[in-house]
């Protein structure tokens, strides 16, 4: 991918990314309450309560707090363009974590409960799949000899025919990282539960209305390594792969609705077992026959 | 030639010098001086042979192996004798080995091989000749204002400051004439002086404890010191060589030296705390904190891996090096876990010395140009960062009292500047877009490039482990408690030097490793391995570390910290007292708020850690030798 493309692809991501994740949210919102057997909000009612939250009266619990949530949605955005622009996995992984690390921070800093325990579920959570998400880096990495995104969406080869493992194991950390049921364990869209809202208990209005739109930002990207799974130098595999992302997505919601939340020791044993087996397995076979 | 002897002599000088001198005005002077004249001379140093590929000197003579001989059994029957003082006999009894078996060897071996150059400076020695000489006495010139306190706070002892600072430069001296040694007997000389100085200097208080400690410190180092003797021996007697350029130029052209690069290695394991030998690093906590600083960053360990990644070239697919991959993986992964289960700052900061020393062992025994690179950019990032991060612990404990990372709350409120110096150095340590993750991140592809898939796992864990025990720590700091009171003004002004420096250090080396890369460490890299790969990082990766670095270090500048939105209390569940600290609960009563880590003590549990850590790494010692023993019968 040279620059131009690359610029493309940036510039896509910073305008689209916020419409379509929005989307997704809207839709994922509508199907769940058909799944429980209720009609549901609008799809777009996630834009309404975004624009609803930057109305909001600004209040903080201290001064240094919004300032975290700002660098975490800085660092999802730069995460994403690193990806969209093509740019190197690891790279992506690693700006991501940093990101990450500013929301646990934040959390952290108002040094209220109910916040910190979600900072602490969320530590964990990042500790759970952090193994899996650079063994999918490595497992592109050995089919198409370079970690760049660019160089797996036009590779000769379907990534997911040499990575079976490695995609399913991807799937299973995707539902911690979409925040979805068993694993949404630092934080919840609903505040009457055991731990409050968890991680973003002291957050609001248009801090708040942040963390929605960074989410919306880094879901789109994180389907968009679902995509790279499938999409290479065939015409048709786009279309394939998006086709695929709708489906892993559907599946997420699916397990949302079918699961309550899970222990934390739960979330942590299962995704380093499936690292440690669907991805180290996987990685095993591509060195034999590589 | 001048500069580097200057560097091992005048240290030493001002060691005995500070013997003399023994008050505080006159220390003071000798230390700063001192401390200046080194960093210079390092730096000047690194100038003066920056367009020479490497250098050898033949400097040396007679009187001078002899002297050294007298002054090694001089050290032999010294520990011989604390052993026996202090029941501690194991160390007499490796004393007791060692030594005359040395003697016996120059006397009968040694002295009818000719070695050519004792000295030399190639890239590598430089760039730890800077390690030394900044952070070295960095860490000295730090020690000034701290070791004050520490006699105040210890005002009923005796004043052993005078030791306490001639141990500090004598050190230094001796890791510059292990840097600088071509002639390994010279290297085994500063490599014993380095053993004892950090004995004397971890049993520096002269409790049981410490001295418990000192002795196991010693008697580990004492064990690698016996591996350094017989390579030597082996060296000697079959290869007829005593210089460490002939021997990895041996190597790599294909002459077989495995058993004594196995020797040496494992010298430089024990000396770099790899399990098995861990645990004497977790014992040299107790001592003043500038010891731990000294030991962790610019010192002791760092020779343990600078024998190893000299090595590098004759290591990779064969069993020395298979040895040190599997012992340095182990450890990396083990330390990182353990670090969890632990609350004392210092233990996070010894068991996360001990994992960064085994992920530089390990590139070292992978053996390739990405691995090595990784391996002495780790190297360096870890000096500075680790040093920064037990200095600004050092400091935080003698004014809030504990060394605790619960004590830690607030710090932010209490100690601003401190606390912004700890976060700077624990971002350092494990976050994009800082040195110690961009050598990972090298670490990491040379790994998966070398074909290692069980290394490559291994970094995939440890990385997640790391993740978290630091940012629990770093969550620790940053959170904002009301009503603190700040208390920063007691800290000694010679701290705040220091700590500013290393702080900036972090950053600036962060800023402009590219640099480093292509002056240093790649020149070294190719006379060292024959045929160059491509770069472990790509140099557009690299800038844009650089970029996302220089972001991060001025968005909070931008901020400056002002906000106009209205300040509410916390939620907690009952009614927030107003304070954000304690809340009216059930029957009217008022219930203060405390917060404490995870610690995972079932998962990551430090005895369990350290079990499998040290049987697998004793088993992997262990077969290495016995198959070693028996390829010779």
């Amino acid at each position: 991918m040279n620059l131009t493309t690359s610029i493309i692809g940036i510039t896509a991501y910073l305008i689209l990314a916020p419409v379509a994740g929005g989307l997704l949210a809207g839709i994922d919102r509508k199907i769940s309450a058909r799944m429980q057997g209720r009609f549901g909000p609008p799809i777009l009612q996630p834009f309404y309560d975004f624009f609803k939250l930057l109305e909001k009266e600004p209040i903080t619990v201290n001064k240094v707090q919004d300032f975290y949530v700002m660098c975490f949605l800085l660092f999802i955005i730069i995460t994403g363009c690193f990806f969209f622009a093509g740019g190197d996995l690891l790279l992506v992984i690693f700006t991501l974590t940093l990101a990450s690390v500013f929301l646990v921070v934040a959390a952290f800093s108002s040094n209220s409960p109910y916040a910190q325990v979600g900072a602490e579920r969320e530590l964990l959570q990042m500790m759970a799949y952090e193994p899996m998400a650079l063994l999918t880096a490595v497992g592109f990495y050995l089919v198409n000899g370079s970690f760049n995104v660019a160089d797996a969406v036009t590779s000769q080869v379907m990534a997911i025919q040499y990575l079976p493992g490695i995609f399913l194991g991807f799937v299973f950390i995707l539902t911690i990282k979409l925040r979805k049921s068993p694993f949404d364990l630092s934080m919840s869209h609903h505040a009457h539960q055991e731990l409050v809202k968890g991680l973003t208990t002291e957050f609001s209005g248009k801090t708040m209305a942040f963390i929605e739109i960074a989410h919306w930002y880094e879901n789109i990207f994180l389907l968009g390594i679902v995509y790279m799974f499938i999409a290479y130098s065939a015409v048709w595999s786009p279309v394939i792969a998006v086709i695929v992302c709708f489906a892993i997505y559907f599946l997420e919601i699916l397990i949302d609705n079918n699961y309550a939340r899970m222990k934390w020791q739960i979330a942590l044993n299962s995704s380093w077992v499936v690292a440690l087996t669907f991805g180290f397995v996987n990685l095993l076979i591509l060195y034999f026959i590589g | 030639m001048t500069i580097v002897l200057f560097l091992i002599l005048f240290p030493l000088i001002a060691a005995l010098t500070l013997l003399v001198f023994k008050t505080d005005a006159a220390r003071d002077i000798i230390v700063k001086a001192s401390s200046i004249l080194i960093a210079a001379a390092s730096i000047y140093l690194a100038v003066q042979y920056f367009d020479s590929k490497e250098e050898y000197f033949e400097f040396g003579n007679v009187t001078l192996s002899t002297l050294m001989m007298v002054i090694e059994i001089c050290l032999a029957i010294i520990i011989f004798y604390l052993g026996i003082k202090n029941k501690k006999y194991l160390a007499s009894v490796l004393a007791a080995i060692q030594t005359p078996v040395m003697v016996w060897f120059e006397l009968n071996i040694g002295h009818s091989i000719t070695v050519v150059n004792n000295l030399y400076a190639d890239r590598f020695s430089i760039i730890m000749g800077l390690i030394i000489g900044v952070i070295g006495t960095s860490i000295c010139w730090y020690s000034i204002g701290y070791m004050k306190d520490f006699q105040h706070h210890h005002h009923e002892e005796p004043d052993r400051r005078p030791w306490f600072f001639f141990l500090m430069f004598l050190f230094i001296s001796a890791m510059f004439g292990i840097v600088f040694s071509n002639n390994l007997v010279w290297l085994y000389f500063f490599w014993e002086i380095t053993t004892l100085c950090s004995f004397f200097l971890i049993s520096y208080t002269k409790t049981q404890e410490t001295i418990n400690n000192a002795f196991r410190a010693l008697i580990m180092n004492l064990f690698g010191g016996v591996g350094f003797v017989l390579a030597i021996v082996v060296l000697g007697r079959f290869y007829g060589i005593l210089e460490l350029n002939q021997m990895i130029a041996m190597g790599t052209m294909g002459i077989n030296v495995v058993i004594p690069a196995s020797l040496l290695a494992f010298a430089g394991i024990t000396k770099a705390a790899q399990m098995p030998f861990n645990s004497w690093l977790l014992g040299a906590m107790v001592a003043p904190t500038p010891t731990s600083a000294l030991l962790h960053s610019s010192t002791m360990v760092k020779a343990g891996v600078f024998i190893i990644v000299k090595l590098s070239p004759v290591l990779g697919w064969n069993i020395a090096g298979i040895m040190v991959t599997m012992v340095g993986g182990i450890t990396f992964l083990l330390a990182s876990f353990a670090a969890i289960s632990q609350s004392n700052a210092k233990r996070v900061l010894a068991y996360s010395t001990a994992a960064n020393l085994g992920l530089i062992a390990a590139c070292a025994g992978i053996g390739t140009y990405a691995a090595v690179w990784a391996a002495i950019m780790l190297i360096i990032f870890h000096a500075v960062t680790k040093s920064l991060l037990f200095l600004c612990v050092g400091t935080a404990e003698h004014n809030i009292g504990s060394r605790d990372i619960e004590d830690m709350d607030g710090l932010f409120g209490r100690m601003p500047k401190l606390a912004t110096f700890m976060i700077v150095g624990i971002a350092g340590m494990f976050l994009a877009p800082f040195g110690m993750l961009i050598s990972k991140w090298a670490a990491m592809k040379a790994f998966i490039d070398s074909g290692n898939i069980l290394l490559v796992m291994i970094i995939a864990f440890g990385s997640a482990a790391t993740l978290f025990y630091w940012t629990k720590w770093l969550g620790k700091m940053a959170a904002i408690m009301a009503k603190r009171e700040n208390i920063q003004s007691n800290v000694h002004k010679e701290e705040w030097h220091v700590l500013t420096l290393l702080t900036l250090l972090t950053i600036i080396i962060c800023l402009i490793f590219p640099m480093i890369s292509s002056l240093l460490i790649v020149p070294y890299l190719q006379t060292v391995f024959p045929s160059v790969s491509v770069m472990a990082l790509s140099s557009g990766n690299m800038y844009i570390m650089s970029a996302m670095l220089a972001l991060v270090v001025l968005l909070p500048l931008l901020f400056n910290g002002k906000s106009n939105r209205r300040i509410v209390p916390i939620y907690m569940s009952g009614a927030n007292l107003g304070d954000d600290l304690t809340f009216r609960g059930s029957m009217q009563k008022d219930v203060a708020v405390s917060l404490k880590n995870w610690y995972m003590e079932e998962y990551f549990g430090e005895k369990k850690m350290n079990l499998i850590g040290i049987i697998a790494a004793a088993a992997v010692l262990v077969s290495t030798f016995a198959l070693l023993l028996g390829g010779l019968i």
